[in-house]
């Protein structure tokens, strides 16, 4: 499908480009406030983003995917535009799972339980779209911006490493991170119902 | 009570390989010692299903729908841009 849209891209073919909006704006703007405080400024390196992609899909050779090319262009664009923002400064826990689920010796303190029925029961993504949606928000900065890059948009790691620029080592332990915490939240909605 | 070898792995330690092991990323001495564990421990083993689930309902988070007007403007400035 990208070959496809690429070449239509190429041709100036608008809806193309509608297309790739609709699948990749939402996704963009997520990542993008992931990485700066002000949403104006995600927005504008969003945009800026898909000027350079229509400036530049004659250049664009191919070596790497459509979706890992514009992903990387919107960090550098956001890196560029946000140089002048605040480092985020939210502390990325240490652990994945929290230590005092843990005795003494390490094993469980309490048993794990079993999802099978409760996902059985409500598979409906409509169900856990929006919850884990609003979980991925509040996980610290560089944790969500890898989990919707692999688990949400799934880029592989050596893709995922790539757009950031960071080690694939650095980029699975802040995923394990991120992982943890999701299930977290997960956990604690299976205990509702 | 369960006899600890010096080589085994506790749930603590095994609940922080699971990203490693999925990724296939543990040296084949830590993946044998993971999976001893795994097939010992029915709470890691839970734990490791878990992750599993979380990672295929993360897969099915939708994007958003896009506003009639945002995509209207994206398609404006798309003109504007070829024709510059």
């Amino acid at each position: 499908m990208d070959a496809e849209l690429l070449s239509r891209l190429r041709n100036g073919d608008e809806e193309s480009f509608v297309l790739l909006v609709a699948r990749y704006q939402q996704p963009m703007l997520r990542l993008a406030r992931s990485m700066v405080t002000s949403p104006a400024v995600a927005e504008e390196a969003v945009q800026d983003t898909w000027m350079g992609v229509v400036r530049g899909v004659d250049r664009f050779e191919g070596r790497s995917s459509l979706r890992t090319w514009l992903f990387r262009i919107l960090i550098y664009r956001v890196r560029s535009a946000g140089s002048r923002e605040p480092v985020d400064i939210s502390i990325d826990t240490l652990h994945g799972v929290d230590p005092s689920r843990f005795d003494g010796q390490g094993a469980w303190a309490e048993p794990v339980e079993s999802w099978a029925d409760e996902i059985e029961d409500r598979l409906d993504a409509n169900v856990w779209s929006p919850i884990l949606r609003s979980a991925i928000e509040v996980l610290p900065a560089r944790q969500r911006q890898i989990v919707l890059l692999r688990d949400v948009e799934g880029l592989s790691s050596a893709e995922a490493s790539d757009v950031l620029g960071i080690s694939v080592g650095n980029q699975r332990v802040l995923l394990h991170r991120g992982r943890c915490r999701l299930r977290e939240v997960l956990e604690a909605e299976m205990r509702k119902s | 009570m369960l006899s600890l070898r010096r080589n085994d792995l506790v749930c603590k330690q095994a609940v922080e390989l699971v990203t490693d092991y999925l990724e296939g990323s543990l040296s084949r001495r830590n993946r044998r010692k993971l999976e001893a564990h795994l097939r010992a421990c029915p709470n890691c083993a839970g734990y490791l299903e878990q992750i599993r689930m979380t990672i295929a309902l993360a897969g099915t988070v939708e994007p958003e729908d896009l506003t009639p007007q945002a995509r209207a403007d994206l398609t404006d400035l798309y003109r504007r841009w070829r024709s510059e």
